[in-house]
């Protein structure tokens, strides 16, 4: 029996790629609390400045001069009203572009590669600019006015682009076996497409669509440009002037009044609610429907 | 010419094979000549001739790259989904070109189903799985039988038949593929085309796979290709063995048919030097 060598003292001693290992991690850590820290510090700020004007009447009652007496139903409304207008366009336009591009397009032809290239450029182009377009070409070529319509039809020109890009994802997350199997079995194109390809893709393009939307119901920018204005002392209809709530809140910042401060703080808590139960939806319809190939 | 003498502990059983006079005598499925089959302008494929007659199992085997998983496609017109893959020559089922401008390549694949080396069942039920084909094709008659049925023919029946409503996804590899092949059976076609349909299974579902060919092969007419040879000799009838001969300059590689024959004869008394060596495991 030899006795096995006395190994080295494995205790003692920090090689320097050790306090590297050790520094890099403590780096990313900061900067992950930058991140979330500023974060939290609006969020938190935003909510205690704002929960005092939280009320019924807020929620209710029509904007006035008068803070205490002023409330955001309008804008409440048509907010929620864009973002149906956007879903009931958007969905489907952007889901029958990425079907194209996605299963019919054929890729040799330089007009489809165009088309895919100036897709995902679309989709970084400055809300502004849409509004711009907006203003010229909805509001004032066609004739459409300073109407909640016209402001639906904005928002849904700044989020196509994005329905698409997802729709696009979740059409080719779905195996080609499954496109092959459906057409072993003497399946049409469009059998294939609808009853199997379009079913395994709806969460995700569920999910796209839905965070799509809860960025155009906090776009401000276009919908300032085509005339979302600040008083509007009435329920808004499909085709009548209109203010939305992102609209409506930046106004309150303006006025000089402390007591309008705390109402736009107010209004961004309930603009925050519905965007996060949105995005909550949309983490609620990955988990629930995701696949397994 | 002296048939080629073969070591016999090194060849596989031919189990269940039939006559080549006996296949001979039986009707013509297919009947295949100079058929080539190039994916945007590169030759995969030439010169193939053969015939595939009813009742029967014909297996194709070879090396990687040999063409024929290629060559099975070309039966239900599978390779018109490939951009740039053009087929020459003629393929004949039941005298009718496959071909033809005037044949829809939709109506081909009601007849001549396919079942896939991996396992594909839809992200659906086992009952979706096997209804699909029957609804898409617009068949008549009691869904709930016909779903019955095809299950019980793909063996299949006894394990799923209490939770036909649970996801296809949720069962074995094993039974995924009997499920595939259960759905193909439910269009009632004429033709099964399997396309190494046990090589990611394990040996007992294989197993069960190839029973099930024996059974299937008295209504149906199965072409399958295998990579496997012991597989090709416990369940084929006729045997062809594709092989690759790559250019002079070493640039292109394409296939072709090397020799076609009774399994038996394949297994026993091949005529072409390179089937022997194949087949005893000397090359390949």
């Amino acid at each position: 029996m030899s006795a096995v060598a006395a190994p080295g003292s494995i205790a003692g001693g920090k090689p320097r790629r050790l306090w590297r290992n050790r520094i890099f991690k403590l780096g990313m850590l900061g900067c992950m609390f930058v991140a979330f820290g500023t974060l939290a510090v609006l969020l938190i700020d935003t909510l205690v400045t704002g929960w005092p004007a939280l009320s019924k009447q807020l929620l209710t009652g029509l904007p006035s001069t008068v803070a205490e007496e002023a409330g955001a139903r309008p804008a409440i409304l048509a907010t929620l009203y864009l973002g149906a207008l956007v879903l009931f366009f958007s969905v489907p336009v952007g889901v029958l572009t990425a079907i194209y591009l996605e299963e019919y397009a054929n890729r040799e032809r330089w007009w489809n590669r165009m088309i895919e290239v100036n897709i995902q450029n679309l989709a970084a182009v400055p809300a502004i600019v849409y509004g711009i377009l907006g203003l010229a070409f909805i509001v004032r070529g066609i004739g459409v006015g300073r109407v909640v319509l016209a402001g639906g039809l904005i928002l849904t020109l700044v989020v196509l682009p994005t329905v698409v890009v997802a729709s696009r994802e979740a059409i080719r997350a779905v195996p080609d076996s499954i496109r092959q199997g459906a057409f072993a079995l003497g399946a049409t194109k469009w059998q294939v497409v609808w009853r199997q390809v379009l079913p395994a893709s709806i969460p995700g393009i569920a999910t796209g669509s839905i965070l799509a939307l809860s960025r155009a119901v906090g776009e401000t920018a276009p919908l300032i440009m085509v005339g979302a204005i600040t008083y509007v002392a009435f329920n808004p209809t499909l085709f009548g002037p209109y203010t939305a709530l992102p609209v409506q809140i930046y106004n309150w910042t303006k006025q000089p009044d402390v007591d309008f401060q705390t109402l736009a703080a107010a209004g961004a808590i309930i603009l925050l609610v519905i965007v996060l139960s949105m995005n909550a939806v949309a983490i609620f319809l990955r988990n629930r429907y995701r696949k397994q190939w | 010419m002296e048939a080629p003498r073969i070591d016999s502990g090194k060849i596989a059983e031919v189990s269940h094979g039939l006559e080549r006079a006996e296949v001979e005598s039986r009707e013509k499925v297919f009947t295949v000549s100079d058929l080539g089959v190039a994916y945007s302008g590169n030759v995969a494929l030439q010169d193939v001739n053969l015939e595939v007659h009813k009742n029967t199992v014909t297996a194709f085997i070879g090396p990687s790259g040999c063409g024929k998983s290629t060559f099975i496609r070309c039966f239900n017109r599978m390779n018109d989904l490939v951009p740039g893959a053009k087929v020459s020559g003629t393929v004949l089922y039941h005298g009718q070109d496959l071909y033809a401008r005037d044949v829809d390549a939709v109506e081909i694949r009601r007849r001549i189903g396919m079942v896939f080396q991996k396992p594909n069942p839809f992200p659906k039920s086992i009952y979706d799985n096997v209804a699909f084909g029957p609804r898409v094709l617009g068949m008549g008659g009691s869904m709930d039988e016909r779903v019955e049925q095809s299950l019980r023919q793909a063996a299949l029946w006894d394990e799923v038949k209490d939770r036909l409503k649970d996801g296809a996804l949720g069962l074995s590899g094993g039974q995924q593929q009997r499920l595939c092949i259960a759905r193909a059976l439910a269009v009632e076609p004429d033709v099964i085309l399997m396309d190494e349909p046990a090589s990611a299974l394990d040996p007992i579902s294989t197993t069960r796979i190839e029973d099930l060919m024996h059974e299937l092969k008295r209504n149906y007419t199965i072409v399958i290709v295998t990579h496997n040879m012991q597989q090709a000799a416990r369940v084929a009838d006729m045997t062809a063995f594709f092989s690759v001969i790559v250019d002079d300059d070493g640039a292109g590689r394409r296939g072709i048919l090397v020799e076609y024959d009774s399994t038996t004869k394949i297994f026993t008394t091949p005529s072409d030097k390179r089937t022997e060596d194949y087949v005893t495991g000397r090359f390949g």
